[in-house]
């Protein structure tokens, strides 16, 4: 296979990297970084099922969230509640075709699918005291840590780009997913508005 | 220099903070606080400005938004903004206002001959006067557009910053009046979360114009900063001064409008550090409306001279600034709460002279209280001339004689500079009536106020806002509407007690009049504005009666009321009760005119924020997009992508560079990055069925490995939409879409699984961007990848045409589908996006020793259009069907049914001489068509001609030596070897009518 030094990430030409090195975090009131590679798979099924829980139990060692717009949190996977029937279930790097196959097995007979989406998209994070505020600039929810709590996602727009929303940790730290290809507009969008609020990049 | 009319002592202003300004080229010096308006009326400036229609000159009316006269020019050049009210411009150091609609000055103003002819300019005047001949239009519209012009808008780029963002509250509190404090203490003692709004600069309301009050034992300005300060050091209390909420739209969102940095000088560090404005839009559980009332000037004849003033903008001017609007005044009025502005005056200092009351028998404790200060009261009298022209310099009153429509025959000259007048408080109804509430009609304060809510929406009107005056039921209307919208948010901290006013004076009824008689018919030897922006006046609305726009909406848009920048925030009220005294009606039968958003004027930068330049849309990017950028490709936009169009090599021009990616395809091998076809994972033991369904032809059959290209219809039998689909596995299908049509597919799909066919088992998972796309096409494309995918077989017994395999291709894992899109040999690899840029160096590498040449989107367009692709919505509208394009091969005529198989059986679909596609040669094989040229079976001399269709894709084809065109053309296919034409430019290009293929029409070269 090639090599991994050949892998680019969705905002590679960026230099963020770089730039990280040349910025320090310190009294930063938002750090954005990108997640470079995770493994995403959709997964759809028939939630009140339990076969199908089960089989997505026995997999990933985590029950599918119970409450829309949560996330599960396992260590090694996490699930992520995206629809009445659909999730994602999220974890390291590389790992998604191995997952994938343990699910069809586990699915067999059952009307229920896994597919990788891991590659379809970016993850930027922002984290900081002043996370909250950058975010309100584009997202119509209410983002209020009583609202909005640690654990919850929302799938809703972020200036004019679809994203999942994640609230990671009470930083806040937040993981935002967006496809690829508006991930260079998000990720400038982002920076023009955190820049009112003392940003810093982190590799 | 002085400020002449600047009082002593009192005002809020801060005398030791100095600042000077420029109006209209003259230095003055205001102080910090000042609006340009107290600031212009401290130094004695009363003239400010010239109407709309006539050029009257108009000085300052009000103290507020509702300012209907002070329009002002404001700051220089870029920055340069019109018709902002000086009653609402904070004084900055270096302030530069200019007043508008004067040339050459104030004083002297050319325009201001439109008075002498307000004959020919009276209501309606623009469609009367303008009408013919109509060919005169054009130079009418010149000339009106410079008279009726107000400000100047400013030529180059806004050059500051704007800002926006989405808030969330428990209470939007709109006021910061005492019933907007008192709710704000409410709540955000009981814990909820609090957004409190106020217009001005400083919070209060009515409280910093009021010397009497007493709340809670302390004086009103010491009860506001307690409030403040105790809402300012709660956490989830946000305070919005500089604010207005301008907009009440569904579901409590409510629009807000910050002004961050107007109060400073423009070029400050401070306010080039910040956003200038900022527009918030606040979704809040109740939005509690503590929005106060706006006071009616009386209608009286010439009662916009310079120096009539609302009595309670002159309180506001002296008590609040500091600022005498004049030294003498004479107050007309109908109610008792201008006999507390007399008070105040005379306790400042300036002198009242009379107060002409419209009441037959005005008494009551203020009217008495008034008379012990020596103030002379004019009891059923009325004023019935105004003298002086750029000021006022005298009235006339005369006694109100029967039912008050006329006057006595004697009157009395009382010599003043300021006529302050008061026809009674409208409540400021404008949001609660946005959210669409209902207005009632309330006969004791001759005023509307809110009466229903829409449901869906939840607010409360509190004190003045609903006509309760009295400071106690502000009081207790706030803090109970705060309390109960903390608790229906769950919060219930104690909250302490209501605020307790001091004792108030009682208040006397009013007396309803709407016009003041001057013993001559309306309009004659004067007029009675009634309103002042849009000079409308009471005969006016009288002649809109008798031409029959009764209507309040048809008196609005007859006479131009209510309109324009103040949008009749003074005048509505006075203007509907004159119509419903001329229809002989109750006020509420004739109603209001819709209220609309937004309350004052909004800057559009606002709405943009930073969302302009390249965030106005976001820019779609592929893998690839910055190694075509480094190789100096354009980009063509599709949707929101940035696709490469071409890839010019030095002293290329965009033909030279087509016409070599072309040929390199059919000679050679080209590369392409086709990243951004929609693809969509298919999956389930219906995924068949689904796909049968979906497209026109048939895929049970199809096995796994292979792939088949469709054509998707809507109901209407239209053609919306193709691709290649390949089988994955058994109940595993790929589908791949047009570029611009991927979400609309993807859309369209799911509707039908999840409203119609919901007890099939399909899944569907947008997978657009889990592959980036790569196509290598041309007679060396297989040579190439067998040189960086040795370990894949390529002969076509292993991997023909129409198939897919998966293998490495450069160490990278590869999905490859033998499809092609340019009639050559061509694979389309599939890969992680992480890994397209090294794939397609690796090819790039390994590719040149064949030449491999990257083509864009526009050598891809005329390679498929040599071979008669199609692209959906290049040759089909939405009105063309399977048949139109000749592909009836693909329509199948056993499945039961799928989408639009119906449709396709209609008499007009089936109609054998509807628009074909057809191939066009032009005559000269160098003239390219423009597409969208229309095209003439029968040529004339000159239009009309009966079009028989349009061009709808044309080219320079290299490989064919020519150029090429396809166009749809009635009854087309039964037209080969016709001559059709196609005039354009002054020319007539003829060209034969042909098979819509040029190019390997055989299609011998898939195999390469």
């Amino acid at each position: 296979m090639v090599e991994t030094y050949q892998r680019r990430s969705a905002l590679a030409h960026l230099g963020l990297v770089a730039r990280a090195a040349s910025s320090s975090t310190a009294g930063a009131g938002v750090i954005m970084s990108e997640v470079p590679h995770r493994t995403i798979v959709n997964v759809r099924g028939t939630a009140s099922d339990v076969a199908f829980s089960s089989a997505v139990q026995t997999a990933t060692g985590l029950a599918l969230p119970s409450a829309a717009n949560t996330v599960s949190n396992g260590g090694v996977w996490q699930i992520v509640w995206l629809g009445p029937n659909e999730w994602w279930i999220t974890g390291p790097d590389g790992e998604a075709e191995s997952l994938i196959e343990a699910l069809r097995a586990n699915f067999a007979g059952q009307h229920a699918i896994a597919c990788d989406v891991s590659e379809s998209r970016a993850i930027i994070a922002l984290k900081g005291a002043k996370a909250r505020d950058v975010l309100m600039r584009g997202v119509s929810l209410d983002l209020h840590p009583r609202a909005f709590r640690v654990g919850q996602c929302a799938q809703t727009g972020l200036s004019r780009a679809n994203v999942l929303l994640h609230l990671v940790d009470d930083t806040p730290t937040f993981e935002i997913y967006v496809l690829k290809s508006f991930s260079d507009y998000l990720w400038q969008w982002l920076e023009k508005v955190a820049a009112d609020f003392n940003l810093a990049v982190e590799a | 220099m002085t400020q002449v009319n600047r009082l002593p002592h009192g005002g809020r202003v801060d005398s030791s903070k100095p600042l000077r300004f420029v109006f209209d080229g003259r230095p003055y010096e205001g102080y910090q606080g000042d609006t340009l308006a107290s600031a212009l009326l401290a130094n004695g400036v009363v003239l400010v400005g010239r109407s709309f229609k006539y050029h009257r000159p108009r000085g300052i009316l009000s103290a507020g938004a509702e300012e209907p006269n002070a329009l002002i020019q404001l700051g220089q050049g870029n920055r340069s903004e019109p018709n902002l009210r000086a009653t609402q411009i904070e004084l900055y150091e270096g302030l530069v206002a200019e007043s508008q609609n004067r040339w050459p000055s104030l004083t002297t103003d050319v325009g201001a001959v439109n008075s002498l002819f307000h004959r020919i300019f009276p209501s309606g005047f623009y469609y009367k006067t303008f009408m013919w001949p109509k060919t005169f239009w054009m130079k009418y519209e010149h000339f009106i557009r410079r008279m009726a012009g107000l400000g100047k808008c400013p030529t180059e780029p806004d050059p500051d910053r704007y800002d926006k963002l989405h808030a969330h509250a428990d209470a939007l509190i709109v006021g910061a009046g005492p019933a907007g404090l008192a709710a704000a203490l409410a709540a955000g003692r009981a814990g909820a979360r609090v957004i409190l709004v106020d217009e001005q600069q400083e919070m209060g309301g009515s409280l910093l114009s009021d010397r009497q009050a007493v709340i809670d034992g302390v004086s009103a300005a010491q009860w506001v900063a307690n409030a403040l300060a105790e809402l300012r050091a709660m956490p989830e209390v946000t305070l919005l001064p500089r604010t207005v909420a301008f907009g009440y739209y569904d579901h409590n969102l409510v629009s807000l409008m910050e002004r961050v940095t107007d109060h400073l000088p423009p070029t400050s560090p401070e306010a080039l550090n910040q956003p200038r404005q900022r527009l918030w839009r606040v979704r809040a559980k109740d939005v509690i409306l503590a929005t106060g009332a706006i006071e009616r000037p009386m209608v009286y004849i010439d009662n916009d001279r310079p120096g009539c003033m609302l009595a309670s903008a002159a309180q506001t001017y002296v008590n609040r600034y500091g600022a005498a609007p004049g030294k003498r005044a004479v107050i007309m009025t109908n109610n008792d709460t201008a006999y507390q502005v007399a008070l105040d005056l005379v306790d400042a200092g300036v002198s009242v002279a009379a107060i002409v009351d419209a009441r037959e028998n005005a008494e009551g404790e203020l009217v008495a209280t008034a008379r012990a200060r020596g103030i002379e009261v004019l009891g059923n009298h009325a004023i019935t001339r105004v003298g002086g022209k750029l000021a006022v310099r005298e009235v006339e009153v005369r006694r109100l004689t029967g039912d008050g429509k006329s006057v006595s025959s004697d009157g009395r000259t009382i010599t003043c500079d300021m006529v302050l007048s008061s026809g009674g408080w409208q409540p400021t109804v404008h949001l609660f009536s946005q959210a669409r509430g209902k207005l009632k009609w309330n006969q004791d304060i001759l005023a509307f106020v809110p009466d229903k809510l829409l449901p869906g929406q939840n607010n409360h009107s509190v004190g003045a806002a609903r006509g309760a005056f009295a400071l106690t039921d502000c009081l207790v209307d706030g803090f109970a509407a705060g309390t109960a919208a903390a608790h229906a948010a769950g919060h219930t901290e104690p909250a302490g007690s209501t605020p307790v006013a001091g004792a108030e004076p009682a208040h006397s009824p009013m007396r309803e009049m709407w016009v003041m008689p001057s013993g001559k018919p309306l309009g004659h030897d004067g007029k009675h504005f009634v309103d002042y922006q849009n000079d409308v006046t009471a005969a006016d609305v009288a002649l809109a009666h008798r031409e029959g726009y009764r209507s309040v909406e048809h008196l609005k848009r007859y006479t131009t009321m209510g309109m324009a920048t103040d949008q009749g925030k003074t005048s509505n009220i006075n203007a509907l009760a004159l119509m419903a005294d001329l229809r002989g009606v109750a006020i509420p039968e004739v109603g209001t005119t819709t209220f609309r958003p937004p309350y004052t004027p909004v800057t559009i930068g606002a709405f943009a924020g930073i969302d302009k330049g390249d965030f106005l849309d976001p820019i779609r990017k592929t893998p690839l997009h910055s190694w075509h950028e480094q190789h100096g490709a354009p980009f063509e936009t599709v949707g929101q992508w940035h696709r490469a169009w071409y890839y010019p090599k030095p002293g290329e021009t965009m033909h030279d560079a087509v016409n070599r990616e072309v040929k390199a395809v059919r000679t050679s091998v080209g590369i392409v990055d086709a990243s951004t076809l929609g693809k969509i994972d298919i999956q389930g033991p219906d995924a068949a069925w689904f796909l049968n369904m979906v497209y026109t032809n048939a895929w049970s059959k199809l096995e796994p490995g292979r792939c088949r290209y469709g054509l998707m219809l809507g109901e209407d039998g239209m053609v919306m939409d193709d691709g290649v689909t390949s089988r994955i596995a058994e109940n595993h299908f790929h589908m791949t879409t047009t570029t611009g049509g991927a979400a609309r597919v993807m859309a369209w799909l799911e509707d039908w699984l999840q409203c119609e066919w919901t007890d099939k088992k399909v899944y569907l998972t947008s997978v657009t961007e889990q592959w980036a796309v790569i196509g290598i096409s041309g007679p060396m494309s297989r040579k190439l990848l067998s040189e960086v995918a040795p370990d894949l077989p390529l002969d076509d017994q292993s991997f023909p045409h129409l198939s897919f395999r998966d293998g490495v291709v450069a160490g990278v894992k590869c999905r490859i589908f033998r499809i092609t899109f340019t009639g050559e040999a061509t694979y389309e690899l599939n890969m992680a996006p992480s890994y397209a840029m090294h794939v397609w160096r690796a090819l790039m590498q390994a590719g040149e020793k064949y030449g491999i040449t990257p083509y864009g989107t526009e050598a891809m367009h005329v390679l498929r259009a040599e071979k008669g692709f199609i692209i959906v919505g290049q040759e089909t509208d939405g009105t063309t069907t399977p048949q139109d394009l000749g592909m009836d091969w693909i329509v199948s005529k056993q499945k039961p049914d799928f989408l639009g198989k119906r449709s396709l059986q209609r008499s007009d679909t089936k109609r054998p001489d509807r628009k074909h596609l057809i191939g066009l040669l032009t005559e000269d094989p160098n003239e390219v068509l423009p597409e969208g040229a229309q095209i003439v079976a029968e040529l004339k001399d000159k239009p009309p001609m009966e079009m028989i269709g349009h061009v709808t894709s044309s080219y320079y084809s290299p490989n064919c030596g020519r150029s090429i065109a396809m166009a749809l053309v009635k009854n087309g296919r039964n037209r080969m070897g016709e001559t059709l034409y196609m005039p354009y430019d002054g020319k007539v290009v003829k060209a034969k009518v042909t098979e819509p293929k040029f190019y390997d029409p055989e299609g011998a070269r898939i195999n390469g």
